[in-house]
């Protein structure tokens, strides 16, 4: 027992002095500035940021943690304040997010989730861009026609964040690989576009006991809820899985970029407050959207069996 | 007077929407079925049903006053 322990004290020694080293070296790259309402901030900028997390080979995102934790801002965050105090950036710094689909909805969700500070986040995409999507998926361009969902998903996560921890698995997600892909998340952001995927990753955030965001579209349409793995979940909105159609609305309706967008924004939302435990968040309820007439009402589920 | 309800038809569903939607009447004690057959909704595109915001069934009967909200599958992404 005693001889066992003396390595975990040896790690936790050597694990204190590389943090005190990048204590102290934060500090002398933190330089003084001032909010826009006045109040005065020690701020950390990118630049630093990547110079420290390469000097002593940590990711970015464990520099911005360690900043936060002395009071020090990283500069790219700044106009997170103070909607978010700095101990919610944190809880964001430290979370893991997963993001099932690179489409229209994943591929903003990705977006706005880096950009907000989400510390790690896995992306899940078997799919390559083409011509049909160029109308609503951000990541589409002509440049990334033909390439991979996935790879251009954290490339964009790169270019933006590179503080951000990004693990990109080129593979549709099924029963049997679920548990693997998702394995170490926290949540789940369901932006896939069919019914059974859907279902899947249900099954596998339930096995998993994490919460999941769902959002869906047709046309200037969109609906999102979110999803805990003891809620009656996914059948209250579309009945038996076994009897689920593959597709609904949107194969007449199409799929458009507003309300592609706007559902990003929704479940981009929706996870941050899920991480950090806010009370308004969407669970047995539904929130739909009409981008025709404007009209945006949160509707109750119930969580009664007998509706499912 | 006859009752009316406040009918909202959402994606697919919007092109069954009657012009007077915003008060349209009906017969006190129909169902949502009924309703929905009057208005030549198929029906298996009947997935959500909410009244005054709370989840419903095709069961359901209305007796006026009510919003209803009728929603198809929707899954795009």
């Amino acid at each position: 027992m005693v001889a066992s322990g003396w390595p975990f004290s040896r790690r936790w020694v050597v694990a204190d002095m590389v943090l005190t080293r990048l204590n102290t070296d934060i500090d002398s790259h933190a330089i003084n500035r001032i909010m826009p309402d006045g109040a005065p901030y020690r701020s950390l900028s990118s630049k630093s940021v990547t110079c420290l997390s390469k000097n002593h080979g940590v990711d970015g995102r464990d520099v911005e943690i360690a900043a936060l934790q002395q009071q020090v801002m990283p500069e790219r965050y700044v106009r997170n304040r103070n909607t978010l105090s700095l101990e919610d950036q944190i809880r964001l710094l430290k979370s893991c997010v997963a993001v099932v689909g690179l489409g229209g909805l994943g591929g903003a969700v990705t977006e706005l989730l880096a950009r907000t500070g989400i510390g790690s986040l896995k992306l899940i995409d078997g799919d390559r861009f083409e011509d049909s999507n160029l109308n609503r998926q951000i990541l589409a361009s002509h440049n990334s026609l033909h390439q991979s969902k996935a790879e251009m998903a954290r490339h964009r996560v790169r270019e933006i964040n590179e503080s951000v921890r990004v693990s990109a698995f080129q593979d549709f997600l099924t029963d049997s690989n679920g548990l693997e892909l998702l394995a170490g998340a926290d949540v789940g952001v369901d932006c896939l576009d069919t019914l059974p995927g859907r279902f899947i990753l249900e099954r596998v955030a339930r096995t998993l006991e994490i919460p999941m965001i769902s959002a869906a579209l047709a046309g200037m349409f969109a609906q999102i809820t979110t999803i805990f793995p003891e809620d009656p979940g996914l059948k209250q909105i579309y009945g038996d899985p076994r009897d689920a159609p593959e597709k609904g609305a949107e194969t007449h309706l199409g799929t458009l970029a507003p309300a592609a967008m706007l559902a990003a924004s929704l479940e981009a939302a929706e996870v941050i407050r899920v991480i950090l435990n806010r009370k308004e968040i969407l669970r047995n309820r539904l929130l739909v959207v009409d981008l025709f007439t404007s009209q945006m009402e949160v509707m109750q589920l119930n969580g009664n069996d007998q509706k499912s | 007077m006859n009752p009316s309800i406040q009918l909202r038809l959402y994606a697919s569903l919007n092109r069954f929407s009657p012009r007077d939607g915003a008060d349209y009447p009906i017969q006190s004690g129909i169902s949502i079925q009924e309703l929905a057959i009057d208005l030549h909704i198929p029906l298996d595109q009947v997935k959500l049903i909410f009244i005054d915001g709370q989840r419903e069934t095709l069961e359901t009967r209305l007796h006026g006053g009510e919003r209803v909200a009728l929603f198809p599958p929707v899954g795009g992404g």
